[in-house]
């Protein structure tokens, strides 16, 4: 049985994400993502991995709700509707592709795979939670300020101007000067 | 369902991955790819989690894939949205320097 769920996820993922490049149109691709992120977060359910594949589908579906806003505002169009096809060097990045599969291909089934060292924890959900609390702790320190980094980031990327630029030198004072598109002499 | 079955699938998973993101112009289809392409890494490495040893190590190595990708979709929208402000396009042809 999980076999037969394992090859029906798969296929679903694999044809998913080729879909994902070849829908014509945006909003498409985006939920054709999202059915390939949800059908690999099903799969690791297989592998007792309940948490990890409960927070990728969860993820995974938000941000492509998000990312359906962002074509809908930065194409200027309904993407639902607007048939489109903008790629270069396809043929070159076929190419790369199909090289690529065959020589992780060609290494998953010729290696020698060890057999399996030692059996899953009972609670596997459980047994992450000690491990990043406990002896893997320097992960999740690591991990956080990354995180934060990323939200000042993309933050100072995204927004069109910081205080700086509003207020010039003087950030005490109440009103701006007089809108400038450059800011104020930065 | 075995380890190569697994590699196998995530092997594809990453390679049309691959090929969306040197063939698409749009920097958010760009994301779509490299999106496509963890998607393959975090189920090849729950392959090897769970076929070669399932130890808790595995999994908090699986967390930090899935912050990378995180990671990556918030920048590259960041980046989206800069390029767009800046000029008007959401194309990788059209920002091929760094300068205004």
């Amino acid at each position: 049985m999980a076999d037969l769920v394992f090859w029906v996820l798969s296929g679903v993922a694999v044809a998913s994400g080729v879909a994902v490049f070849s829908v014509d149109s945006m909003a498409r691709a985006t939920y054709a993502l999202a059915a390939s992120f949800v059908a690999v977060g099903l799969a690791l359910l297989l592998f007792d991995l309940q948490f990890l594949g409960v927070i990728t589908v969860l993820m995974m579906i938000m941000e492509m709700a998000i990312m359906a806003i962002y074509m809908i505002m930065f194409m200027g169009m309904n993407p639902a509707l607007m048939p489109m096809s903008m790629v270069h060097d396809k043929r070159w990045a076929m190419a790369a592709a199909a090289g690529t599969f065959v020589v992780l291909a060609a290494g998953a089934v010729l290696v020698p795979w060890p057999d399996r060292a030692g059996d899953p924890a009972d609670d596997l959900t459980a047994a992450v939670g000690e491990a990043i609390m406990g002896d893997k702790m320097l992960v999740m320190l690591t991990v956080s300020p990354v995180l934060f980094a990323t939200i000042v980031a993309a933050l100072v990327l995204a927004l069109p101007s910081g205080r700086y630029a509003r207020l010039g030198d003087h950030l005490g004072r109440r009103t701006a000067p007089a809108r400038d598109p450059e800011g104020a002499g930065r | 369902m075995t380890l190569e079955t697994v590699l196998l699938v995530a092997a594809a998973l990453f390679c049309v991955g691959l090929y969306g993101a040197i063939s698409q112009q749009v920097v958010v289809m760009v994301m779509m790819g490299l999106e496509l392409m963890i998607n393959g890494v975090i189920l090849a490495a729950a392959g090897f989690w769970w076929f070669l040893t399932p130890v808790p190590d595995g999994q908090v190595l699986l967390l930090v894939v899935i912050t990378a990708m995180t990671v990556e979709m918030a920048m590259g929208f960041g980046v989206a949205t800069l390029l767009h402000r800046s000029r008007e396009s959401d194309m990788t042809d059209m920002a091929t320097d760094l300068s205004r």
